[in-house]
C-alpha cells in the first residue's frame, strides 16, 4: 500500500520534470523557429558585425546588432564591477564576523532587496538616481550605462549574497580553527582559508549573478536612455539587448524582417544566458564535493 | 536552498490566487451577452475605454474588453482572428493586409479621433517655436546646439520613442524626413520623455498631445510649417481643434470586414457629436473633415 503510493508521486514529480525540460525545449525551438529566415536574410556577418540597427529606416532598414552587444555587456559589466565587491564583502561579513542578531536584521532585508519588482527599481534610476549622476558628474542627464550599472548590481546583490554565503558556510569549521591555531590572525584566515576554499561557490555566484544582470530588462529599459549608438563608455547612452526586445516587439509588423530579426536576438541572449548558466552549474557542483 | 524552496511556495501559491482572480473577472459575464474584443495601440487604450465606458451606459447587453500592447499586436491578433477589432496609431502595412487576406480577414480602417505630436523642451529653455524643417534637422542629427536656432550655447539631447511605435514612423515621415540621429534615446513611453526632458535642459523630445496638458517642468514649442505660417503652439486647444496645427495625424481602428451590428453602432456611437466630445474631452482631437468623408465609404 505504501510502495504503491510512493510510486505515484514519484511518478508525478518525473511528470513534472519531464515536462519542464520539454518547456525548455520547446522555447528553444519557438526561438530557432521565429528567427529562421533573420539567419538567413540578414546574413551572419550584417547582423553580427555592424552597428546600425534601423528597422524602420526612413528608406532602408538595417539590422546590426554590435552596439546592442557592447551595451549589454558594458552594462553588465559595470554591474558586475560593484556588486562582486559589495556582494562578497557582505557574503563574508555574514558568513565569518556578523554577530546572530546582526545576521538577523541583515538577510531579511537582503531578501527584501531581491522582492522589489525591476519597473520600480527602473523608476528609482529615472526619478532619483539619474538626476544625482547628473548632477554629481556635470552631464545634462544621467540616462546612461553608469545608471543602468548601478541599478543592475543593485539587483543582483541578492542572488550574489545569498549563494556565496552558503558556499562560505560550507568551508569546514578544521580549516578555520587550523589557521587560527596556526597564528594567523582573523583576516588571514578570512582572505586566505575561508575565500579560496569557497572559490568554486563564489564563482558560481558570480556568474549567476551576471545571468540576473544580463537577462534584466524593464529596469535597463526605463535607465539607460536607449541610444543606438556604439557605446563610447559608462557615460554614454545605450540600448541593450533585452531592452531592443521589449520595447520594439509590442508593435512590431507580425511575421516581417524585423519580427524574426527580434527573435535572432532572443535567440542569442537564451545562448548566453544558457553557457552562463551550464558553467555555474559546473562551479556549483565542484563546490559541493569539494564540502563532501 | 531551503529558503529557495520556501521563496518557491510562495510565489507559486500567490501565483495560484492571481491566477484565479484573473479567472473570476473573465468569466464575470452571467447574462449571456456578446463580449468584443479591442486590443492594441498603447496610446489608444484609455481613449477606446473611456468611449467604451459611454457607449455601454446605455446599451446594458453589449460588452466590451480593451487591452493595449501595441499596435501591431492589435494587427496580429486581428490577423489572426483573435480580437473584433484593431486599435492602430499607424496605417495597416501591405504585408498586413495580405497576412489577412490569406487567413480570410478583411481589414476596414475607421478614422475615429486625430492626434497631435508635441515637440516639447526643457521649461528653461528660452526657445518657444520652431519650423517643422528645423525639429527635422535637429532629430536628424544636422543641428546639434541650441545657438544655432536661437537658443542658449548648448548640445542637444535628442528624447524619441522606440522605432516600432507609431509615433516614432509619424515623426520620421512628416518631419525628419531622413533617419533619425543614433544619438536619439529611444525611450519606452510618452511619460518617459516627459519625464526625462523636465530632467535635462538640453532636452528636445516628441509626445503625443495628451501627455502635455498636466505636465510641469517642459513646454511644448510652437510649430510653423515653414516659418511663412503662423507658429501656433499646440497648449492651444481650440487652434489645434480647428486644424491649425500642423502635426496631427488620424488615429484607426481597423475591423474584420464592414462593421455590423452591435459594432457598428459602437462606431456610430464614437463618431458621434457627444462620442467626439468625449475624445476632446480624453485631449485627442476630434476626426477632420477629410477623414469624415474616408469614414463614409465605410459605412454606408
Amino acid at each position: 500500500m505504501y510502495g504503491h503510493k510512493d510510486k505515484l508521486i514519484a511518478s508525478f514529480l518525473t511528470l513534472i520534470g519531464v515536462f519542464i525540460i520539454l518547456l525548455v525545449i520547446g522555447i528553444f525551438g519557438l526561438l530557432i523557429s521565429n528567427s529562421f529566415a533573420a539567419w538567413q536574410e540578414i546574413g551572419l556577418r550584417d547582423f553580427l558585425g555592424s552597428t546600425v540597427w534601423n528597422p524602420s529606416g526612413y528608406q532602408s532598414n538595417s539590422y546590426g546588432i554590435l552596439g546592442m552587444i557592447a551595451s549589454t555587456l558594458l552594462v553588465t559589466a559595470g554591474a558586475m564591477l560593484t556588486a562582486v565587491s559589495v556582494g562578497i564583502a557582505c557574503a563574508l561579513y555574514l558568513a565569518e564576523i556578523a554577530a546572530p542578531w546582526e545576521r538577523e536584521i541583515i538577510k531579511p532585508i537582503v531578501e527584501i532587496l531581491a522582492a522589489i519588482p525591476s519597473v520600480v527599481l527602473g523608476f528609482f534610476g529615472i526619478v532619483v538616481l539619474a538626476p544625482l549622476l547628473a548632477r554629481l558628474l556635470h552631464l545634462n542627464n544621467g540616462l546612461n550605462a553608469l545608471n543602468g550599472s548601478l541599478l543592475l548590481a543593485l539587483m543582483s546583490l541578492p542572488t550574489i549574497i545569498s549563494i556565496a554565503e552558503d558556499a562560505l558556510n560550507s568551508v569546514p569549521q578544521e580549516y578555520k580553527e587550523a589557521s587560527l591555531a596556526l597564528g594567523a590572525t582573523r583576516m588571514q584566515t578570512l582572505l586566505k582559508v575561508s575565500l579560496p576554499t569557497a572559490a568554486s561557490g563564489v564563482t558560481a555566484a558570480v556568474l549567476l549573478g551576471i545571468g540576473r544582470a544580463i537577462g534584466e530588462t524593464m529596469t535597463v529599459i526605463m535607465a539607460t536612455g536607449n541610444a543606438l549608438a556604439f557605446p563610447s563608455g559608462f557615460l554614454s547612452s545605450v540600448r541593450t539587448m533585452t531592452a531592443t526586445i521589449a520595447a520594439e516587439l509590442g508593435e512590431v509588423p507580425y511575421n516581417s524582417l524585423h519580427y524574426q530579426a527580434l527573435f535572432a536576438i532572443g535567440f542569442l541572449l537564451f545562448a548566453l544566458s544558457f553557457v552562463i548558466s551550464l558553467v555555474a552549474d559546473y562551479f556549483l557542483q565542484r563546490a559541493a564535493e569539494r564540502s563532501k | 536552498m531551503n529558503k529557495n524552496l520556501k521563496l518557491f511556495v510562495w510565489s507559486m501559491s500567490v501565483l495560484v490566487v492571481l491566477g484565479s482572480l484573473v479567472g473570476c473577472g473573465s468569466q464575470g459575464d452571467t447574462h449571456g451577452n456578446d463580449i468584443y474584443e479591442i486590443k492594441g495601440s498603447d496610446s489608444e487604450v484609455n481613449l477606446v475605454t473611456a468611449l467604451v465606458e459611454a457607449y455601454a451606459k446605455g446599451n446594458n447587453e453589449v460588452e466590451f474588453s480593451v487591452t493595449g500592447g501595441g499596435s501591431g499586436t492589435g494587427i496580429a491578433a486581428l490577423i489572426n482572428n483573435q480580437t473584433d477589432v484593431a486599435n492602430s496609431s499607424r496605417q495597416i502595412k501591405e504585408q498586413e493586409v495580405t497576412d489577412a487576406k490569406a487567413q480570410g480577414v478583411e481589414p476596414v480602417p475607421i478614422v475615429f479621433a486625430m492626434d497631435g505630436v508635441a515637440i516639447i523642451v526643457n521649461a528653461d529653455n528660452n526657445v518657444k517655436q520652431l519650423t517643422v524643417t528645423e525639429i527635422g534637422n535637429i532629430f536628424a542629427g544636422e543641428i546639434t546646439n541650441w545657438k544655432e536656432v536661437g537658443g542658449p550655447d548648448q548640445e542637444i539631447t535628442l528624447y524619441g520613442r522606440q522605432s516600432s511605435s507609431g509615433t516614432f514612423s509619424y515623426v520620421m515621415e512628416r518631419v525628419v524626413k531622413n533617419d533619425y540621429a543614433q544619438s536619439m534615446k529611444q525611450m519606452n513611453g510618452n511619460s518617459e520623455i516627459v519625464e526625462s526632458v523636465a530632467n535635462d535642459k538640453s532636452a528636445i523630445g516628441y509626445v503625443a498631445l495628451g501627455y502635455i496638458q498636466d505636465a510641469t517642468g517642459i513646454k511644448a514649442l510652437g510649430v510653423s510649417e515653414d516659418g511663412t505660417d503662423p507658429y501656433v503652439n499646440p497648449s492651444d486647444y481650440q487652434r489645434v481643434k480647428n486644424g491649425e496645427y500642423v502635426l496631427t495625424r488620424p488615429l484607426y481602428q481597423y475591423f474584420n470586414g464592414l462593421p455590423s451590428g452591435a459594432l457598428r453602432e459602437y462606431v456610430e456611437f464614437e463618431l458621434s457629436t457627444s462620442g467626439q466630445e468625449l475624445v476632446g474631452a480624453e485631449g485627442f482631437l476630434p476626426v477632420t473633415e477629410t477623414y469624415r468623408q474616408e469614414n463614409e465609404k465605410y459605412l454606408k
